[in-house]
Order: structure tokens, then C-alpha cells, then sequence
């Protein structure tokens, strides 16, 4: 499986001198499929380079999984190259809500006075689902989605393909739950999406000392980052979603503390880095 | 060592809350199992949940040889727990029982069925008021 992280920024892209290392762009991973279908995870302001990508490797059809309706997730679609091809297919995932439909809730991001043109008048071929219960097939990829802990409906996903496993889940708090070193798995926010995976890209929005002062608001710490993959007995973790504010300086002291928390239990945990490409066995 | 099957984000979530309230709650998942009780009702029941573990919640419910306040036994389709589970709709009952220390103790328990989304049942809520 090869994984590409097109945005892996929380809450707002963060261009300038300070993040150039990391990237600035919001949420989008792309799992690479065969030819002709792309398997996209979320749509922050990632996907729009990862548009033109697509664009010119000639792929028609799109699958584009959303974890959540945050602008952080969802904002670059609008910007997305395939969406304004009418030769294109794109199939839209995401959480289910009580009140409207997932092509209603996308629908204000597209309408006036956010945007000029309604989602009816996109040309390409969209369809909107809701993220089914049990694991369905996306190209040769297997996909769970579970919902996890962040507010409002999100969810996290896992993806098998060749062999090997994959959680994402970007926005998460599983420590809302409870303290994660006095939880058994089982109890845990997330934990089957990425039991045993070879590789979770997870929320690792703060510091230990910002996270106290933050809890509720759907994010995790590092050392939680850390105890959830441990938990999950995930064999590497990824550190997503990088708090605005943190230079590249300061994401690499927690990716330092990380890997001292981590010991000898985790491989490495790394910096998600936008244009990295992870290849999983 | 099998992992054993994470719950469902719901009953994580209740058990967070009923782990802060000091009314004695338990839950149990979609199957009838009781899955936590909180160190408020391990003073109604006389033994914390870490003793207990996960069991059927009939079984549990039995163990306490509930009744009505008459003294006659209180059948498993009028317990508020079992009515939560089968009917998924509330429910509200008194009786009496005998905790595992002998004590005798009065009390009403109310039981919510817990959807995650309209036709998603996942479990029950009970909550245990001493009388």
C-alpha cells in the first residue's frame, strides 16, 4: 500500500517561512489504487495540489472519504480540479447525521453567500453516501469507517489493501473517555479501526502542557497519540494534524518526546510531512 | 491474547459520565451484557465491578433476588433493565433486594435504551435511585 499525505495541517492552513518543512495545507491523504481510481481520505486544502495530480495521471474516478464536516476537512474541495470535469465520477463518504443528508450538509459549502456556484451546478458526476456499518469495497481497498471521539458526527477509518492495514483517524480525543493507560482497548475510542495496523495516522494536535487547557475540543496531545497507538498495538504511528501555531522547530521537539514515549514499543512515531510517501509492506 | 471487540463509541461515552456521577449507574451493551457499573452502585450491589467483570445482565439482576416491595418476586419482563433491552423504550420500577453483603435495601431503578442512531440500538443505561 502506498500512502501519500497531500495536508496534514489542523484547523487552518498555516502558509509561510515557519511550516515550510511540514506544509501548511489542511487534512488530505491520498492511498494510492490502480490507474484509474484514487482512494482520497478527507479534503482539506491538501486535496487541491493533489487535484491537479490526479488530473494529469488521467484518473476518472474519485472515492473521497470524509471523516467529518469541519471546514478543516472539507474546505479545499471546493478547489478540487476532478470536481469541475464532467468526464469525472466522484463518491463522497461520510459520517450520517439525524437531521440532513451528507449532500445537503456539503451543500452550504457550496451556495451563496460562501461560494458562487450551487453543488447542483458542479459538472462533474457526484454521489453522496453515508459511511456504511459493516466494511465495504472501495477499488481492491477494504474500508471500515467507526465513529470516534471528536464533536459533531465524525468518523476515523481503516483501509486493507495488498496485505496491509492503514487507520486514519485525524480529529480524535479518545483520552475523553477516560485516561488511556487505565482503559483496556476495548474501551477505547478508535481502537479496533487501528488495532494491529502497520501504520495510524493520528491526531497529535498538542503539547502535554497545551492539552489540559484544551480538553474537549476533540484533539489529542502527543503522549496520547503515543498510548493510543500503543494501545492499539499499531506497529508505527503517524503525527497528524499539527496545531497551527507550531513551527517546524516545535513539531520536531514533539516528535523528539513522542519517540521517548514510544521506547521500544512503537516503531519511531514520525512527523506527518506533506508530499511524504509512506509505502506499507 | 484475542483481543476482545472494542464498544461502541456510546457506551464509552456513558461509561465516562456514569464513572463522574455519584447516582449508581450501570450498562450494559446491545446483548444484554452488563459491561460497567460505576463505584456509586458498588455500594447498592456490595462488590465493585472489578470483582464482578462482565456477565449476563440477567444473571447479575438475579443475583440480587429482586421483588416487589410486597415480597413477591419481581419477573424479569417487568424489570426496568430487561424492559430497556427487549423493548428498547424506558422504563421505571421500585423493589427491594438482598446485596451480596445481605443487606436489604429499597430501591427504584430507571433504564434507557441508548440509540447511536434512530434504528441503532446499542445498549441501556440504568439508574439506580435508593428509595
Amino acid at each position: 500500500m502506498r500512502v501519500k499525505v497531500w495536508g496534514c495541517r489542523g484547523s487552518v492552513p498555516t502558509p509561510g517561512p515557519e511550516t515550510v518543512t511540514y506544509g501548511g495545507n489542511t487534512a488530505c491523504v491520498e492511498v494510492v489504487l490502480d490507474e484509474d481510481a484514487a482512494l482520497v481520505l478527507d479534503a482539506g486544502t491538501g486535496i487541491r495540489a493533489l487535484g491537479f495530480d490526479l488530473r494529469q495521471r488521467g484518473v476518472r474516478h474519485i472515492h473521497l472519504c470524509l471523516t467529518h464536516l469541519h471546514l478543516d476537512h472539507l474546505e479545499g474541495l471546493r478547489f478540487f480540479a476532478p470536481l469541475w470535469d464532467d468526464d469525472v465520477t466522484v463518491d463522497v463518504w461520510g459520517p450520517p447525521s439525524q437531521l440532513l443528508s451528507l449532500r445537503q450538509r456539503i451543500a452550504r459549502y457550496f451556495s451563496p453567500p460562501l461560494f458562487p456556484i450551487e453543488l447542483r451546478d458542479v459538472p462533474a458526476r457526484l454521489s453522496f453516501h453515508n459511511v456504511e456499518q459493516r466494511p465495504w469495497a472501495i477499488g481492491g481497498a477494504q474500508i471500515r469507517a467507526d465513529l470516534v471521539l471528536h464533536p459533531g458526527p465524525t468518523v476515523g477509518y481503516r483501509v486493507e489493501l495488498d496485505g496491509a492495514a492503514l487507520a486514519y483517524i485525524p480529529d480524535h480525543e479518545p483520552a475523553l473517555g477516560g485516561a488511556l493507560a487505565e482503559r483496556s482497548p476495548d474501551w477505547i475510542s478508535g481502537s479496533s479501526l487501528a488495532a494491529n495496523v502497520d501504520l495510524v495516522v493520528h491526531d497529535a494536535h498538542f503539547s502535554e502542557d497545551e492539552y489540559p487547557r484544551h480538553v474537549g475540543w476533540g484533539h489529542s496531545s502527543v503522549a496520547d497519540a503515543v498510548a493510543f497507538a500503543t494501545a492499539s498495538d499499531a506497529r508505527q504511528l503517524l503525527l497528524f494534524h499539527h496545531e497551527p501555531r507550531h513551527s517546524d522547530h516545535e513539531l520536531e521537539r514533539l516528535e523528539d518526546r513522542a519517540r521517548e514515549l514510544a521506547g521500544d514499543r512503537l516503531q519511531p512515531p514520525a512527523l506527518a510531512r506533506e508530499g511524504m510517501v509512506v509505502e506499507l509492506p | 491474547m484475542e483481543r476482545r471487540p472494542q464498544k461502541h463509541l456510546v457506551l464509552i461515552l456513558a461509561r465516562e459520565l456514569a464513572s463522574n456521577l455519584a447516582t449508581p449507574t450501570l450498562i450494559a451493551d446491545a446483548e444484554g451484557t452488563l459491561v460497567f457499573y460505576n463505584e456509586a452502585a458498588e455500594e447498592v450491589v456490595g462488590r465493585p465491578f472489578a470483582e464482578a467483570g462482565e456477565m449476563p445482565v440477567d444473571e447479575w439482576t438475579t443475583s440480587f433476588d429482586p421483588r416487589t416491595p410486597a415480597g413477591e418476586p419481581l419477573p424479569a419482563e417487568r424489570r426496568p433493565v430487561r424492559i430497556a433491552l427487549d423493548e428498547q423504550r424506558s422504563a421505571h420500577q421500585a423493589f427491594r433486594i438482598t446485596s451480596t453483603d445481605g443487606s436489604e435495601r429499597d430501591v427504584a431503578v430507571t433504564a434507557l435504551p441508548l440509540f447511536a442512531h434512530s434504528e441503532e440500538f446499542v445498549g441501556i443505561v440504568a439508574i439506580f435511585w435508593r428509595e
